[in-house]
């Protein structure tokens, strides 16, 4: 079947097996392999992008099903050669290691700050519950979200 | 001082808090990790698996898999003998099964593999292959392996009667161990059990094999610690030309020693595309990760500790190690249990003695993993815990008896009874840092004030030495490799350099920490270095990375190399100047005259005049390079003292783990934030082994913990926030003083953590001794008084 | 990673045509809604159904106060029953069950629906709508029907939804008096309970008018404890009281032995939980029972 989704804000379209799992549907596409996959469990979290704004499980969802609602990846995160402060935040305090797990992270942490601009450690660790990462213990991760929501403002404003 | 006016705190020339270059490519998503790959013609690998832990194949049927539209090839042990490919020797000079002929010998072994066009389509053909399978009777309690009426699982080899993988190995001194004992006022006896777990790196194994049957060059990508080593088996074992192998590591999703070995799936995509002529990409899902590849641990160990006069003697030991199906594990060959003789830990004792028998069993091979440097994991769980198990013994406080055993710092360098050299080391002061940051006097007062209220908290401790940054050649080998590791270093003309080295990252921050070694050696800013790595082609000769050894050993190449080039430099600088080399001095990035410091050359100017038609000095060719490999005189002695803190619902018997204070002592740190990323990343892991993480099998040896939905690893939500310290004892003989971390704290927490848990439990439940993982059910076992089966 | 087999797949744009849809393409086809259970069964080849018919198009995610009862259409998300405050103010037994229900990526997606026709033992959710009296209706093509929680599982992961038919709304009766509370004990955040209990009481003049006592994860599925709601009604409620409910959630259920744990420790939580969400309810309704 013919599926088009729109993903970072510009439709792409293929032709696809119903089965198709919209985590390969966005790594099959040109530059778009940011989106990692760890597990065969919806466990772990590498494959997370936001769908509407909200962090889903792309692993664990069909193509198909993410017709006429918006996805957005790591990859769009950068605009106009503007780092988002969620990625600055990472590289400042160190909150990646191998990066597998990172763009996951990254993206619910932009939609957590979205949702709720000044989060508590028990918020950011709560957020992330549902990503793992092996490399990083996660501390520098939860610095890095704060270190973001500290800095948005400020960045927004000199950009 | 540096001269570079740029320097900063920020943006250190040299050690210091640097951010990490390579943080650009992830956190845009950019990295290329195996799976982002794609090559023209590229087929898909899928491999078939037993369920079966023990079974003879009557029959393999592939026809209808080869009649599935997609599918290119369907490859089975029957062809893979034709190649002289069907078995393939491993790292302990066994043989290991690439795909089953006549038996199967453990849960997800591989059986057959299938190339197609996608994934999807290698999936479905796995569904088509019909194989009959006859069952046996599996060994699955490596307690039971070695019982005269086990099954035997390694028919395969000539003349193996019995389930003994290696024959005893033994350390220490038996008789002056017997004398000890004689001799001690206080005995304690403890079963203690190191379970399977597995490293479960985030990314999956897998390779892309390209042979182009035109050139004969065989073209690799595969994310693996060890790229060189694993070139040279390739060569050896498909019978190719070395050099015309070459293996990309690119970005690697984390490797802990998981992506050490070469694993059956990697010789089937090698074999597939010898024969098919088009790149072949195999990469495992988690299950097959979990089930059939490197696990760690699983070390059935009896042992007994004794003291005299307050102070901790002898310690004997024995051991069975469980290596699987095939013996598989990794370490240096004349050190069949690796550095477990290191189990002596920290303290100063009369004597020891060690002995350990592997067996097989039906389950995965493997065994040294896991960020375990070689089974000091094993050895530093067993000695820490049994330290606590005789303080219970003798009514004294933990800390208090490892005070007073620990090896004091005029001992230092210790030879340790079991043949160790440690190098240096304050272990009091590690500790007192330990405790003064816990508030250690204050935790004891809480604890107190809750156990009179009926809630349950515990303080535990552990101190290790461990040994990294394998080693001396005169000492140990690979598979007969030295394990050295080479550096080059290039200064261009215009001062930039490149730094090639051996060692392999998998999240490390090499491309940032190497450069900073040469940034402080020469003073060329990090950022104007460039780290190569990852690619046969491009980088000089090693064994890798594991076991911490990439700054002990590689850190020390390019200090070397580093200090080769500004030797050059200075008499480069002397012919520029007009002087003698010893009339020069050196500050970071220039060489001056001594007594006249306005007078110098800096290093941009003279990699510009090496590379020039000036005169050379005498007996120098031009340009501005130099070449290392690196043979570490003696093991590097990290050390740290870890205390957690926990509390144990009284009800639930559920743990959490409220605080952990971490200090280590790594000698000299490079690049202090990446090692603390280090530490926080082992620690982690350490609370998932203490806590939750296991692979456990039932009597027909089937694997239960075959996905992460059961396999499980900590969350934001198990970890506290890390509190680390440090103390700084140089490495004697390392050119930078530094030790190596990486392994440190999934060494140390472990123990740590039981011991806290035994801590909460031991006044008002009796609770001696509890095995991991401390699940709530295994907690409220050990709090009912239930004597725990052995596994 | 592992892939599903193949499939056909449809998006339904109406109740009744998803119920068509089902009758026509027959036992081989399944309703997909968040997929959270479905697709990951579906990528170990464990379900391989051979049509999927998506029904997140539905209208039917509402959280609706009526006279009587709060109505909750089934493809109302995890999240938003966890952000919902007017089941937070009524029934504050969903949000302690939603802060625990696999993780919070994954509550983006899962529905109310989807948990209670999984019909898993260990789904929280059951045991809250059992605690609550929920009634849940069922659309098929003859009509609608309404059945209570206690009719609703018929078995290991079996419900009284038939083959052409669909639930759609799940209806919390409201009365005066009331609190609720869930407890769990899970090896890891995300992880499925090890035990879990839900408890709803309704208080009225200082004595427990109703009460509801279910249990998830121990035993074949979600067990209703009749005995220990017999005992609470027309009581005060007293610590003692809780105790004693406890032990009979503790003898009453039936536990199966697995890697979560041994079935005299599950039997031992269901005694511990039970006691401590009763004590919680209480002390909610105390509160609701002062306004």
């Amino acid at each position: 079947m013919e599926v088009t989704l729109t993903i970072n804000g510009e439709r792409v379209s293929r032709e696809v097996e119903p089965r198709q799992l919209l985590v390969h549907f966005i790594r099959d596409t040109p530059e778009l392999t940011g989106t990692h996959w760890g597990c065969d469990t919806s466990n772990c979290g590498a494959c997370v992008v936001l769908m509407d704004g909200k962090p889903i499980k792309s692993c664990t969802t069909l193509a198909a099903m993410c017709v006429g609602h918006e996805i957005r990846t790591v990859e769009s995160l950068e605009v106009g050669g503007q780092l988002d402060p969620v990625q600055l935040g990472f590289h400042e305090l160190h909150g990646l290691h191998c990066g597998f797990c990172t763009p996951g992270m990254l993206m619910t942490a932009r939609a957590l700050l979205d949702h709720n601009p000044n989060p508590t450690e028990a918020e950011i660790r709560t957020a992330i519950s549902g990503q793992i990462c092996r490399c990083t213990g996660y501390k520098n991760i939860v610095s890095a979200v704060r270190w973001a929501a500290e800095h948005e403002a400020a960045i927004k404003q000199e950009a | 001082m540096a001269t570079m006016e740029t320097a900063t705190t920020e943006r250190p020339i040299g050690f210091g808090r640097l951010k990490r270059k390579e943080d650009a490519r992830f956190i845009r998503g950019k990295g290329t990790y195996l799976d982002d790959i794609r090559l023209p013609g590229m087929v898909h690998g899928a491999i078939l698996r037993s369920p079966y832990a023990h079974a003879r194949i009557i029959s393999i049927d592939t026809s209808r898999a080869l009649a599935h539209p997609g599918v290119a090839a369907v490859v089975t042990a029957k062809d893979l003998e034709t190649l002289g490919l069907a078995w393939m020797p491993t790292i302990s000079y066994d043989t290991q099964a690439v795909l089953a002929g006549d038996k199967v010998r453990f849960q997800g072994q591989e059986v057959a593999f299938v190339i197609a066009v996608d994934e999807y389509t290698a999936r479905d053909a796995l569904a088509l292959i019909d194989v009959e399978y006859d069952p046996l009777p599996a060994v699955v309690n490596a307690r039971k392996a070695l019982d005269p009426d086990a099954p035997l699982i390694r028919d395969d080899k000539d003349g193996q009667t019995d389930n003994l993988a290696s024959p005893l190995w033994e350390a220490g001194d038996a008789e002056a161990t017997d004398r000890a004992f004689a001799e001690a006022d206080t005995i304690v006896t403890r079963d203690i059990i190191y379970p399977r777990c597995h490293p479960a790196p985030l990314e999956t194994c897998g390779m892309i094999a390209d042979f182009n049957p035109k050139t004969g060059q065989l073209d690799i990508y595969n994310g693996n610690q060890a790229p060189n080593a694993h070139r040279t088996v390739y060569a050896h074992v498909a019978g190719l030309a070395e050099h015309m192998i070459r293996i990309r590591c690119n970005d690697i999703g984390g490797g802990f020693g998981n992506k050490v070995p070469v694993y059956p799936g990697y010789v089937c995509a090698i074999a597939g595309s010898i024969v098919a002529g088009v790149p072949v990409k195999w990469i495992e899902d988690r299950s097959e990760n979990l089930m059939s590849t490197g696990f760690a641990r699983d070390y059935v160990m009896h042992a007994e500790m004794c003291s005299k006069d307050g102070k901790i003697t002898g310690l004997r030991v024995d051991v069975i190690a469980d290596h699987g199906a095939f013996d598989s594990t990794a370490q240096p060959t004349k050190f069949p249990a690796g550095f477990f003789h290191i189990v002596c830990g920290s303290y100063d004792l009369e004597a020891a003695h060690v002995q350990v028998k592997a067996v097989y069993t039906n389950k995965a091979p493997g065994g040294v993993a896991y960020r375990c440097s070689f089974r000091i994991t094993e050895a530093v769980y067993l000695v820490e815990r049994m330290v606590d198990a005789l303080a219970l013994e003798m009514g004294v406080d933990p800390i208090d008896l490892r005070m007073r055993s620990f090896i004091a710092p005029e001992q230092f360098p210790y030879e340790t009874t079991t043949g160790w050299t440690y190098d240096s080391g304050n272990y009091a002061a590690t500790m007192r840092e330990a405790m003064r940051i816990a508030g250690y006097d204050e935790l004891r007062k809480e604890q107190a004030e809750k156990r009179a209220r009926g809630e349950l908290m515990g303080i535990g401790t552990s101190f290790f030495t461990e040994g990294v940054g394998a080693g001396p050649r005169k000492h140990m080998d690979i598979l007969g490799l030295a394990m050295n590791d080479g550096a080059d270093l290039r200064v261009h003309p215009s001062g930039k350099a490149v730094v090639s080295i051996s060692a392999q990252t998998q999240g490390q921050g090499h491309e940032t920490t190497f450069a900073q070694i040469v940034a402080e050696e020469l003073g060329i800013p990090p950022e104007d270095v460039q780290v190569r790595h990852g690619d046969t082609d491009r980088t000089p000769y090693g064994l890798g990375t594991y076991g911490s050894r990439s700054t002990p050993v590689s850190g020390a190449a390019v200090a070397v190399v580093s200090r080769k080039v500004r030797d050059k430099a200075r008499l480069i600088a002397a012919t520029m100047l007009e002087t003698r080399a010893e009339d020069l001095a050196w500050e970071k990035g220039r060489w001056y005259v001594k007594g006249d410091p306005e007078k110098g050359a800096m290093i941009e100017e003279i990699a510009a005049y090496a590379y020039s038609g000036e005169p050379m000095p005498e007996d120098m060719e031009g340009g501005l390079d130099a070449q290392v490999i690196y043979d570490p005189p003696n093991l590097t002695y990290p050390c740290g003292a870890y205390i957690a803190v926990v509390d144990v619902d009284p009800d639930t018997a559920a743990v959490k783990v409220r605080r952990f204070v971490a200090v280590d002592d790594c000698g000299v740190r490079i690049n202090p934030m990446i090692v603390e990323g280090q530490i926080h990343g082992g620690l982690a892991e350490g609370v998932g082994i203490a806590l939750m993480e296991v692979i456990t099998f039932d009597e027909e040896g089937n694997c239960l913990n075959g996905s992460f939905m059961d396999y499980l690893i900590p969350t934001a939500l198990e970890c506290p926030d890390f509190e680390l310290g440090e103390t700084v004892t140089p490495c004697p003989h390392h050119p930078l003083g530094a030790k190596g971390v990486g392994e440190s704290p999934n060494v140390g927490s472990p123990p740590a953590i039981v011991n806290a848990v035994i801590d909460a439990l031991h006044e008002t439940h009796g609770v001696g001794h509890i095995d991991m993982p401390c699940t709530p059910a295994r907690v409220w076992a050990a709090m009912q008084g239930r004597p725990e089966p052995p596994q | 990673m592992q892939t599903p087999a193949p499939f056909d797949y449809e998006r339904a744009t109406t109740v009744d045509g998803a119920i068509a849809s089902l009758t026509e393409h027959g036992p081989e086809a399944r309703l997909i809604a968040g997929g959270h259970s479905l697709l990951p069964m579906m990528k170990l080849r464990l379900a391989t159904p051979d049509y999927l018919i998506d029904i997140n198009d539905l209208e039917l995610s509402y959280i609706e106060e009526r006279m009587t009862e709060i109505r909750i259409g089934a493809l109302t998300r995890h999240n938003e029953l966890l952000d919902s405050d007017l089941l937070a103010m009524r029934f504050p037994v969903f949000r302690d069950a939603e802060e625990v229900i696999a993780d919070p990526v994954v509550r983006n997606r899962g529905t109310i629906g989807g948990s209670l026709c999984q019909a898993d033992a260990a789904e929280d959710l059951s045991a809250v709508c059992a605690a609550l009296k929920a009634n849940v209706v069922i659309k098929g093509a003859n009509g609608e029907r309404t059945v209570g929680m206690d009719g609703f599982y018929l078995g290991p992961f079996t419900t009284t939804v038939g083959a052409g038919e669909m639930l759609t709304e799940i209806r919390l009766p409201i009365r005066q008096g009331a609190g609720s509370a869930h407890e769990k004990v899970e090896r890891r955040a995300g992880d499925f309970a090890i035990a879990a209990v839900s408890a709803a009481l309704w208080l009225q003049g200082g004595t427990i008018a109703e009460a509801g006592v279910a249990l998830a994860a121990l035993g074949p599925s979600t067990i209703i404890v009749s005995r220990a709601e017999e005992l609470l009604r027309g009581k005060a409620p007293s610590e003692e009281l809780f105790v004693e409910a406890g032990e009979i959630a503790s003898a009453d259920c039936a536990p199966v032995p697995d890697g979560r744990g041994p079935a005299d420790y599950k039997r031992h939580l269901a005694g511990v939980l039970t006691t401590r969400a009763l004590r919680r309810a209480a002390a909610r309704a105390l509160q609701q029972e002062v306004h």
